[in-house]
């Protein structure tokens, strides 16, 4: 074997932190803790997932009442009964918006998030400003975001602490009357899947 | 299960460092349990490789943001949820 280690590419990340996870998963390999094909799996069961999956489902319950009752009441269910695999130790449930209620996610302990239905949280997900403020400040968080609640809409924030990991089921937007379920799916970002927005309107997408 | 739905909790002040899922900022507030989500394997013993048994009753507990800060600026009927294990919550007996 070469004493070059088969990381340290031309054009690889360098910074310290990446270095250190590089040098920890050598050893874990090194020590047989991990194999080459179990670190290979997880990261194809990371790239499998994507906020599009979290999209899907919502569209789906915007067009099927069932779906949508299936969807709140046993998260998992609903995500394999779309194909995906939802499998993972943890609990998820989706909370819904509604013209009373807005729902916020956030893990103030570290960085919980739905990975087996969405895959990684976005960065500033994980930041230190976020997870302090979304509880602490969370309609201003979201105003930074572009969106306010209207008037007399309560907020509620989710910190997922535990075994529990949380997706809002947004509201759907006006005018989407005739908008099929892909269209519909198509307005839905991560965002407001995680409630610091809400989806885009279909006027918003057709101007790119 | 210790607590019912509606039941006053507190979340208990104690000093605990390493693996611990109940963050600093709800301990010593006063809130209600919202639901029971179910028993799972205690993360404070699983993190450090023991069983994390007996498995630990865990609800979602209910707080007024205008309850756990002083500064709140939202309206009183902001809430925040988290979800805490029985061994970090105490009952409450008066009223919030």
């Amino acid at each position: 074997m070469s004493d070059h280690h088969p990381h340290e590419e031309v054009g690889r990340t360098t910074s310290p932190y990446a270095a250190r996870i590089r040098a920890i998963e050598a050893l874990l390999l090194e020590k047989g803790v991990l194999t080459e094909p179990e670190v290979q799996d997880s990261i194809a069961y990371m790239e499998a997932r994507s906020p599009a999956s979290g999209a899907k489902l919502v569209a789906r319950a915007w067009v099927d009442p069932d779906f949508k009752e299936l969807l709140l009441s046993d998260g998992k269910a609903a995500a394999s009964e779309l194909g995906m695999d939802p499998e993972h130790p943890a609990e998820f449930v989706v909370v819904e918006n509604t013209p009373e209620i807005h729902n916020l996610i956030v893990c103030t302990l570290c960085s919980c998030y739905p990975r087996a239905i969405l895959g990684r949280p976005p960065d500033w997900y994980k930041s230190f400003a976020y997870r302090s403020r979304a509880v602490k400040e969370p309609r201003a968080v979201m105003r930074e975001f572009g969106f306010e609640p209207p008037e007399g809409v309560e907020v509620i924030v989710h910190d997922s602490t535990a075994d529990v990991r949380y997706m809002v089921l947004p509201m759907r937007p006006p005018d989407t009357e005739g908008t099929d379920e892909e269209e519909l799916a198509a307005l839905v970002t991560r965002d407001s899947l995680v409630g610091v927005n809400v989806p885009r309107s279909p006027s918003r997408t057709s101007l790119g | 299960m210790t607590f019912e739905p509606g039941d006053r909790v507190r979340v208990l002040t104690a000093e605990k460092h390493g693996h611990v899922r109940t963050p600093g900022y709800l301990k010593g507030k006063t809130g209600w349990i919202e639901s029971v989500i179910g028993a799972f394997p205690n993360p404070e013993e699983l993190a450090y490789g023991l069983s994390g048994l007996p498995q630990r009753p865990l609800y979602k507990v209910g707080f007024r943001q205008i309850d756990l800060w002083d500064d709140y600026t939202g309206p009183a009927e902001d809430y925040l949820y988290a979800d805490i294990y029985e061994h970090w919550l105490e009952p409450e007996r008066g009223t919030i």
